[in-house]
């Protein structure tokens, strides 16, 4: 099935690495050339490095082999300037926009609700519901400019539909993005622009794959490792596997851009190996 | 190989179409007579001869049965046939279901008849195919097709109404149930959920009467998309997405191709 996305452009936040340098990839491979962002920095409060413009420069590299074209920029998902400066450029480069991938995110170290930092909290809400409204913001105007409908994708989280403990901003923000798809969701379905968004149990990707991760899930250690994180990884889950890969994600959004899923909007998607119904 | 229950016509039909395209064989059941209760004209001996052609004309091989979902023992010799003939399944698709809302004299009969094709058919479908999966140990996956009344209380009030939304909610907790304890052996379950599809099921003058005069129900035909309906394959694009390795992962969910109707209620 080549091309289910030939012709097409998406734009994707945090696209330097992990999720979103896998969708840029998949996508280029179905056809659609990309506008890629990343903020290619540390952000506050994240317990791991941040992607690098080198990370950004690799997923450049990846999509021009494939053929397609993409433009790419170092942009904030804060910035509103930022991300509708960088989208604008790269709609004027390739033409049109057609998907959206709102998935730049940021995850943090563990701690009990009523201990956060009050900084701790608003990054978490900046980048992972703010930003998201911000992508979205700049990309609606081009969607309904070009009159041919189109497809956002929210990048949610399990943590999205049920609590975690410990982790209240992130839980927060992630269900604070349902409550924004179903909303643009009804907003734009007159002009058949669909919006979805995509719950991940754990991904194999920099955000997950840290110490701090490792140590929310297994306080029991001081210092636990991956192979400590395994075990209690594939708890969350029914299947019997501790993570998923960065493109199932991609499958699943590959699925939603695609005109096979013509007709769906306003739903929330769990990739999440049965995390959700646990 | 998938096996798929009202595969005569309908979605089912073009869910055996879809996944004959993409490689798969299929073993396909349809009851190819009338129930009582049911006021619109259901699938007959030559709708089910059709969908043989066309997996066929795909160079797909078919086994083609007439079964009752009510009836397992039936269900399961014709589970068996296919199997005998054409190899161990790895998808099933329990799409089979009767919508049996009518205007007027309703027959009394028309709760406990939907309940048991929707739901109890959907049970036996699932216990049919479940054994040998699991015995094979290559995992599976398996699609309820539910529908947006899966969801929400639409419907109506009649008993045929009432008992079609019962069962399509009551297929969500044996879809969420089947999810968990089918997961050690990697067989997923999820379910699906349409609104309106351009089908007989739909499309026939009993139901087009049934919408227009109850505005509760004929609110489940308003979607949010500019459009009235969806097609039979847009559901079988989304079962295909379930069924492949893309969906290798994907388990316990429901997934509405229902044009933004549930988003909009």
């Amino acid at each position: 099935m080549a091309g289910r996305v030939a012709g097409k452009v998406a734009f994707i936040t945090g696209a330097a690495r992990g999720q979103g340098r896998s969708h840029a990839i998949r996508l280029a491979q179905e056809g659609a050339d990309i506008i890629a962002v990343d903020v290619c920095a540390d952000m506050p409060g994240m317990p791991y490095a941040g992607a690098t413009e080198q990370d950004l420069a690799e997923t450049v590299k990846e999509v021009e082999a494939l053929d397609r074209r993409i433009v790419a920029a170092k942009a904030d998902v804060r910035d509103f300037g930022a991300v509708q400066a960088a989208l604008d450029d790269g709609v004027a480069q390739l033409g049109r926009l057609d998907i959206v991938s709102a998935n730049a995110g940021i995850g943090s170290s563990p701690c009990a609700a009523e201990e956060l930092a009050e900084q701790t909290w608003q990054d978490m809400i900046d980048v992972n519901l703010t930003g998201v409204w911000h992508t979205a913001k700049a990309a609606i105007p081009h969607l309904i400019a070009g009159g041919r409908g189109g497809s956002i994708v929210l990048t949610s989280s399990a943590a999205g539909l049920q609590a975690y403990a410990n982790i209240a901003h992130y839980v927060s923000a992630k269900h604070g993005v349902v409550g924004l798809m179903r909303t643009l969701a009804l907003e734009l379905a007159p002009h058949s622009i669909r919006v979805n968004s995509i719950h991940p149990t754990q991904v194999d990707t920099p955000m997950i794959q840290n110490e701090a991760t490792y140590r929310l899930f297994r306080p029991d250690l001081d210092h636990p490792t991956r192979a400590d994180f395994e075990p209690a990884s594939q708890a969350m889950n029914v299947l019997p596997i501790p993570w998923v890969d960065a493109v199932d994600i991609s499958n699943a959004v590959l699925f939603l851009a695609s005109d096979e899923a013509r007709y769906i909007t306003g739903v929330p998607l769990p990739v999440d190996a049965g995390a959700v119904i646990k | 190989m998938a096996f798929i229950t009202g595969a005569a016509r309908g979605q089912g039909r073009s869910h055996a179409i879809r996944l004959a395209q993409e490689g798969a064989n299929i073993i396909a059941v349809d009851l190819c007579r009338q129930i009582d209760s049911v006021a619109y004209p259901m699938a007959t001996p030559d709708d089910l001869a059709e969908t043989v052609k066309e997996v066929e004309a795909l160079d797909r091989r078919i086994v083609a049965r007439e079964a009752d979902v009510r009836d397992e023992a039936g269900l399961k010799a014709a589970f068996d046939a296919g199997v005998a003939e054409l190899g161990p399944v790895d998808i099933v698709l329990a799409n089979a279901g009767i919508a049996p809302m009518a205007l007027g004299e309703e027959p009394h009969q028309a709760w406990q008849d939907v309940i048991d094709v929707n739901l109890t058919g959907v049970f036996n479908t699932v216990e049919t195919a479940i054994p040998s999966m699991i015995e094979r140990g290559q995992g599976g996956a398996i699609v309820l097709t539910s529908s947006t009344a899966g969801i929400n209380g639409i419907g109506g009030a009649s008993r045929g109404g009432l008992g079609y939304t019962a069962s399509k909610h009551g297929v969500v907790g044996l879809m969420r149930s089947y999810a968990n304890t089918l997961a050690p052996h990697s067989i997923r379950v999820n379910s699906v959920h349409p609104t309106g599809v351009r089908t007989p099921m739909v499309v026939n003058e009993v139901m087009q009467q049934f919408l227009e005069s109850d505005p509760a129900m004929g609110q489940a035909m308003a979607n949010a998309l500019p459009v009235d309906m969806v097609e039979p394959v847009d559901i079988s694009n989304a079962i295909l997405w379930l069924v492949s390795d893309d969906g290798r992962y994907v388990t316990g969910i429901t997934v509405p191709v229902d044009a933004g109707f549930t988003n909009k209620k």
